[in-house]
């Protein structure tokens, strides 16, 4: 058994999000194989954290993602492909998958199951994870906060092709810590991330 | 503008709200229902709501534009797409600048929704208008002319000032109100953008969250301050209209400036409309505020020394006060 959460998102009530995150897992490669010959079966989204910023960057790309499936506007063939195609900014899909998806050496996985029909619940979802990725499983937390304790920033910055914030001053400059400036950092770069997947395609 | 009119204007602290109407006017768009969705206000193109969107603790706006049926729907598809389009795209180039704008969320351009980061806070015409009913009570009557009413403001103003130590603070915080928005204007015209509606309504004075007030620590904080702020740590759905109420109670001038409403900005480096952008915001200050005219000056200052070429500008600003904001009146 897997710890997964369910999270709601606000708006599309019906359709809930299941989430876990693994670390020290051992058989990416066969996950990944699962994936390349579309197994019903491991229909997944599985990230890379070190590609995941924060909860809102992938809950923002998980409404987006959602949102396209539903009104039959999805790019991709299946929603959870279309949630790794969301998070990248350009439109080309293999890449998108490079970037945020896993490779046969990962380690650490996050996976994102969509809760799009009554069958997929929490429990299926924990058991099924818990059988198939050997690697233990971490806790995300009451809202998926933890997602984002494994991000790399310097690699999401080169992504999304984002500045080093380094003329930090003005207006914005009054932050005496330095975690508190590493936050606003992140919350900045969420920001632009969130505006970015949003535009992204158009 | 007459004598009567000033009077109303100083009397109304706040700008007059729309009485919150009882069921949406439009459908809305999927996936957003009237349950957990709250009205904000209605412009000519686009209806704004308060809703919250990827958890439930994180509050936002919702901008949609519905189809007008009045125009051909292909026609009214690509018109609000495009306009969506561009209102995200500037404000996610802004953001990407560092200015403070609200962030773009989400959005769907074929059903014409976005959804914005939430800026807690007051505008900055609340702001001025509370200062105009806080100092300009005594000029109220009596008075012919708008000149009149404006230096009896100004006088009355210095003579409140005089005797209130606190209103020392007030002018000071007003000041500093009036430099951050020269800046604020300075930045967003020095990465290419014009807003096209620079109002004092479009300017938000963002009410510093716990943390800033606890960092930048005045060594006076007052209780209420306190309890304000560690109220908009807490749950801001819940806590927004309380914390506006009790910034109204302390005049809190602490915070920073957001420019807000995008729907009208374009990507320019031309003079002439920057200028126009400055010459909207001094109308919006002048026509609502007489009294706060001296203010401006301060906005223009800083906006003077925020960039390279904003001279120009400030040149060109005189042209376009003698003509108007239109150019061209032929053609």
């Amino acid at each position: 058994m897997a710890t997964v959460r369910t999270i709601t998102l606000p708006h599309y009530p019906s359709y809930p999000i299941h989430i876990c995150m693994f670390r020290d897992v051992t058989n990416a490669a066969f996950l990944r194989s699962q994936l390349l010959e579309a197994n019903p079966d491991f229909d997944y989204a599985f990230l890379d954290p070190s590609m995941i910023l924060s909860p809102s960057h992938l809950l923002g790309g998980t409404f987006l993602a959602l949102h396209a499936s539903l009104l039959s506007r999805a790019k991709t063939r299946t929603p959870h492909s279309e949630l790794v195609f969301r998070l990248h900014p350009n439109n080309n899909i293999g890449e998108a998958y490079r970037k945020f998806g896993i490779s046969d050496s990962s380690t650490a996985i996050i996976a994102v199951k969509l809760g799009l029909g009554p069958e997929v619940t929490n429990e299926r979802v924990s058991q099924h994870l818990g059988e198939h990725v050997q690697g233990e499983s971490v806790n995300v937390g009451e809202e998926a906060e933890r997602v984002g304790d494994w991000c790399d920033v310097g690699k999401v910055r080169k992504v999304y092709k984002l500045e080093n914030p380094k003329k930090k001053g003005g207006k914005k400059g009054a932050q005496i810590n330095g975690v508190g400036k590493e936050v606003d950092e992140r919350r900045e770069m969420e920001s632009v991330i969130l505006g970015m997947i949003t535009l992204k395609g158009s | 503008m007459s004598t009567t009119n000033m009077a109303s204007t100083a009397s109304d602290a706040q700008p007059p709200t729309t009485p919150p109407p009882t069921q949406p006017l439009h459908a809305l768009p999927q996936p957003f229902t009237t349950s957990n969705l709250e009205v904000l206000t209605q412009g000519a193109e686009a209806l704004v709501y308060k809703t919250t969107f990827l958890t439930p603790s994180t509050p936002c706006v919702l901008k949609y534009r519905p189809p007008k049926l009045y125009r051909h729907p292909i026609l009214d598809k690509r018109l609000t797409k495009a306009r969506l389009l561009a209102e995200a795209r500037v404000l996610v180039k802004c953001r990407r600048e560092g200015l403070s704008v609200p962030a773009v969320l989400g959005g769907d351009w074929e059903s014409g929704w976005l959804v914005l980061e939430w800026i807690g806070g007051r505008t900055v015409r609340a702001v001025l208008d509370e200062w105009v009913h806080k100092f300009g009570l005594r000029a109220r009557d009596g008075k012919t002319s708008e000149e009149e009413v404006k230096r009896e403001l100004d006088e009355g103003l210095m003579e409140v000032v005089a005797e209130e130590k606190e209103s020392q603070e007030a002018r000071e915080g007003l000041m500093r109100l009036m430099q951050m928005v020269g800046r604020a204007v300075g930045k967003l015209h020095e990465i290419g953008v014009c807003h096209g509606d620079l109002t004092t309504s479009n300017l938000m004075l963002r009410t510093p969250e716990r943390k800033e007030v606890v960092g930048r620590g005045p060594p006076r904080m007052t209780v209420s301050a306190q309890r304000e702020a560690a109220m908009s740590g807490q749950d801001p759905p819940e806590v927004i209209p309380v914390q506006q109420e009790e910034t109204k109670e302390t005049n809190s001038l602490e915070g920073d400036v957001v420019m807000i409403d995008f729907g009208l900005a374009t990507q320019t480096i031309h003079e002439e409309d920057r200028a126009v952008d400055l010459y909207v915001l001094e109308r919006a200050f002048t026509a609502t505020h007489p009294a706060a005219e001296h203010l401006f000056q301060e906005v223009l200052r800083c906006y003077g020394e925020s960039f390279k070429g904003a001279k120009t500008v400030l040149k060109r600003l005189a042209d376009v006060r003698l003509r108007g904001r239109k150019r061209t009146m032929i053609g």
